[in-house]
């Protein structure tokens, strides 16, 4: 199963095997992974699950629906490599995909 | 001092069905929310969107959600004190006695908190100096436009608060508009009022800007915002508007003294109540083994919790278990026919 790396904004690192199907998001909540608050529980409606996606992996990952980079406009420091966790779905292609959370989510 | 037999906190979905379940019962509350409107996140983050797990109800939005549930408990007249924020609870002998943010005082038997994942406050820009400016040159919502008249004014944000506002203001005011990015996510209309307004030079736009840095001692005297590429533009204004939506804070629950875990409050599910007796937590913000944060999860959470309430509200009376098609005393409450 692929295995995804979450570093916190203190830099400490976790990586944690997330299951296909599920969302970036959702590993990291079902793993108390700090960071990621996901308040409207992955509908793309608050924008608090937010993470900067590792360079490399940016361009590999599926484009962002408009929908989201909307809700990216109301995210706690956004930059051209943000990305909602909720809207990443786990696949064996994403395996070994690194993301790193803000210093909050609002 | 308004008196009631439970004060609810949250006028999502689950505390209007709490409204219900007092009703049928024979007790009195009041609902305090923040937001301006009913219906919580369900109207806040997504009106538009169909809710397919409501049992009975195949697919609605949740602006219908909360429509629907307005009118089950219509028959209550219920008051609801909305853009107000609970921020102080105590107890006095047995009542507790409740302070909202705008001075609103309640004395009730009970407190049932319903209040999702917090309360909805303004995101605020995240840049470190700006915390001594606002609420005097940075703000995130317009109370009086006229402090506006001959200023000039800084709108942050791509949306139709920004966009609504940014032509509102440049009536009387300069505007400057800075977006994150060159789409704005606002109404078409109000996007080519923006384009036509830039072109006849009345609002200048910034976009795949963000705010950099506030210069300024006692006041604002200029702005520093970065591009995507790194340079930075220095901008001389004299207010600067935040438009980036809301988000939900805890806020002042986690000073009232409850046991709590990360975000949520930890219940009996016997009938819901907290650490502090007569204060009850339901739906999203209430936490126990095995609980889903799902609306229909909080329809039977209030269920109980209004039972719970009773003993409470009337402590010489005992609770007596009726069914709606068959109480007369509930069709009473509930202002129908026999």
């Amino acid at each position: 199963m692929p295995k995804i790396t979450y570093i916190e904004f203190s830099g400490k690192s976790q990586t944690i095997v997330v299951a296909n199907g599920l969302s970036v998001m959702e590993g990291a909540v079902q793993n108390d992974i700090p960071g990621i608050d996901a308040d409207c529980g992955g509908g793309m409606a608050c924008a608090t699950c937010h993470v900067y996606v590792k360079e490399e992996w940016f361009d590999k990952l599926p484009k962002k629906e408009d929908g989201e980079e909307d809700m990216l406009d109301m995210a706690y420091e956004p930059k051209k490599n943000s990305r909602l966790s909720c809207q990443l779905i786990v696949s064996d292609e994403l395996d070994g995909l690194i993301v790193s959370t803000p210093s909050k989510q609002g | 001092m308004i008196k009631t037999d439970t004060l609810i906190i949250g006028a999502g979905p689950v505390g209007l069905f709490c409204v219900h379940q007092l009703g049928i019962i024979g007790l009195k509350c009041e609902v305090v929310d923040n937001l301006d409107k009913i219906g919580g996140q369900c109207i806040e983050l997504y009106p538009d969107k169909p809710i397919y797990d409501i049992p009975a109800v195949p697919e609605c939005t949740g602006e219908e959600l909360t429509n629907n549930l307005i009118e089950q408990i219509k028959a209550f007249k219920t008051n609801f004190h909305l853009n107000e924020r609970v921020e102080e609870i105590k107890k006095v002998e047995n009542k507790w006695i409740t302070k909202t943010n705008k001075g609103t005082e309640f004395e009730s038997s009970s407190i049932i908190i319903a209040a999702g994942v917090g309360s909805f406050e303004p995101r605020k820009f995240s840049t470190k100096e700006i915390e001594k400016f606002e609420g005097k040159q940075i703000l995130y919502s317009i109370r009086d436009k006229t402090v506006f008249k001959d200023k000039i004014v800084t709108i942050f944000g791509g949306g139709d608060s920004a966009l609504d506002w940014a032509i509102e203001l440049s009536n009387t005011s300069k505007v400057i508009l800075v977006h994150r990015r060159d789409e704005f996510r606002g109404m078409q209309a109000s996007i080519d009022k923006a384009n036509q307004l830039k072109e006849e030079g009345k609002i200048e736009i910034y976009t795949k800007y963000q705010l950099d840095s506030v210069q300024g001692k006692e006041k604002i005297e200029s702005i520093n915002i970065k591009h995507d590429d790194k340079s930075i533009k220095e901008i001389k204004t004299d207010y600067v508007l935040g438009f980036f939506g809301l988000i939900m804070q805890l806020g002042p629950i986690s000073e009232w003294g409850l046991n709590l875990d990360k975000k949520t409050i930890p219940v009996n599910t016997e009938n819901f109540e907290t650490n502090k007796e007569g204060i009850f937590a339901i739906g999203d913000i209430c936490s126990y083994p095995g609980k889903l944060k799902l609306i229909l999860s909080g329809f039977h959470e209030g269920a109980l919790a209004a039972r719970g309430c009773f003993k409470y509200a009337k402590p010489d009376e005992k609770y007596r278990f009726e069914f709606t098609t068959s109480s007369k005393a509930v069709k009473n409450r509930l202002g129908v026919e026999e």
